[in-house]
């Protein structure tokens, strides 16, 4: 490897001073399972690797006091996955993380590494997309949130400006009924990238703005891997909150097939992952279902 | 820029001096000497390189030398126990687990670290946990077996 400093910052502030330094040769440091590929590969030549895992709350799971979760930036998938809480109500997430790489590297990577990549194939991202999550970022201007869809910004683009970082995510509050799927497509059927992955979940909207799932009413449906950022199939999810019978969650599989714009890359044609993401959609709602039907 | 790190590697503990862009793996390799732990991808792909951090399995290439500091270590060196071998490496002698060797030793230590956590696997978790080591030798069976015998052995000796 390419040799660079290593700094622990002691606190946000500087954190923050030391990744604006030296225009765009310092970088963040989270699970490091992405960056020192990248270094190695000569992608970046950072001057500076900002570790940015050991300030306060960056490795905290906390509920917070409207109910949801904030889960700090540099928390493992491992981590995630493990948690209680996160078991509880948001199993959506837990299969996400497990899907990803092997067990070892779920050890380092994180959740708020792999959406400050800004890969559309990053495997939380149609999870986060379908829970609502927000970003918790601090920065030169102090904090600011911007909504999981606001940061993804294009193939490895962030909302992250000069200066600024990933401190935590944050997950609306969700009841313990809200069921998920994580539907994935890789060379292999464990521990490879997406070629095409879906998430979805379903709840029920109820007055006083929480959401349970006994009787599904609400669908979310998220992409991943098929266009410029992880996306939401909205017309697929309205679709189907209207009908759920054999008939329209096809109908809701060919909406969510007509979301996504893929491209022909090294892993998969266009055309290979539209036909995909039909199939993973229907196979990921009749998950859901059975699951609805085997808890009610 | 160098590091003053402080490690225990296998209950010894260790003060050093490595530099920022130095790995985990090279400074067990290279500077300790432990050059059981091998070098496979250095992209955190084949899990050749896996020791036990604090308790966990991690990819050793994928961690900065700095980034262990204070950290408590296991490499294959450590599996051995009064010189007796751990039930894993006997189950993988007896069920001819082993053909060129280079992966056995990120196998063996992250199979302990299943072990620990789960003592009873089924073979799919087995499976599911081995996920990151790649061997091209075997096809895997022989290795499966043999976690399920050490897991089994494990269980009996604690009945």
């Amino acid at each position: 490897m390419q040799p660079f400093d290593y700094v622990v910052p002691q606190d946000f502030r500087e954190a923050s001073v030391l990744l604006a330094s030296g225009e765009g040769h310092a970088l963040a440091l989270m699970g490091g399972t992405d960056l020192l590929v990248r270094i190695r590969a000569g992608l970046v030549r950072p001057e500076l690797v900002v570790d940015l895992k050991k300030l306060p709350g960056m490795q905290v799971i906390r509920q917070d006091a409207d109910g949801g979760l904030s889960i700090g930036a540099a928390c493992t998938m491992n981590q995630v996955a493990n948690d209680g809480l996160v078991r509880e109500r948001y199993d959506l997430l837990v299969q996400a993380c497990n899907s990803v790489a092997s067990y070892q590297l779920r050890n380092r990577a994180t959740v708020g590494g792999n959406c400050c990549n800004g890969s559309p194939a990053a495997d939380t991202a149609p999870a986060l997309y379908c829970l609502g999550a927000v970003a918790e970022i601090f920065g030169p201007g102090g904090r600011r949130r911007v909504p999981i869809e606001g940061f993804f910004a294009g193939p490895g683009r962030t909302a992250l400006a000069p200066g600024e970082f990933l401190t935590a995510i944050l997950l609306p509050p969700f009841s313990s009924g809200a069921r998920g799927a994580f539907k994935k497509l890789g060379r292999t059927r464990a521990g490879d990238i997406s070629i095409v992955s879906v998430a979805l979940c379903a709840f029920e909207e109820t007055g006083d703005g929480r959401r349970k799932a006994v009787a599904p009413r609400g669908w979310r449906i998220g992409l991943g891997a098929v266009g410029p950022t992880p996306m939401r199939a909205t017309r697929a999810e309205d679709s189907l909150a209207l009908d759920q019978s054999p008939a329209g969650v096809a109908e809701a599989a060919e909406l969510a097939a007509q979301a996504a714009q893929p491209i022909d890359d090294v892993r998969a044609s266009a055309t290979y992952r539209t036909a995909m993401v039909r199939v993973l959609t229907r196979r990921g709602i009749e998950a859901v279902l059975q699951s609805l039907e085997g808890s009610a | 820029m160098n590091h003053d790190i402080s490690l225990v590697v296998n209950g010894e503990p260790y003060r050093l001096s490595v530099p920022s862009h130095r790995t985990l793996l090279q400074v067990l390799r290279e500077q300790l000497v432990l050059t059981g732990t091998k070098n496979g991808c250095e992209a955190g792909e084949c899990g050749a390189c896996t020791v036990l951090m604090n308790g966990e399995p991690v990819n050793s290439c994928m961690v900065l030398a700095p980034e262990a500091d204070g950290a408590d270590l296991v490499t294959i060196e450590g599996l051995v126990q009064d010189s007796q071998l751990d039930p894993l490496q006997e189950a993988f002698l007896a069920s001819g687990a082993t053909q060129c060797g280079y992966c056995t030793p990120g196998i063996l230590i992250n199979a302990r670290a299943l072990l620990d956590r789960n003592p009873s696997p089924t073979e799919m978790q087995v499976r599911e946990a081995l996920v990151g080591n790649l061997c091209r030798c075997t096809g895997y069976l022989r290795i499966f077996d043999a976690v399920q015998m050490a897991a089994r052995s494990g269980v009996e000796a604690e009945a």
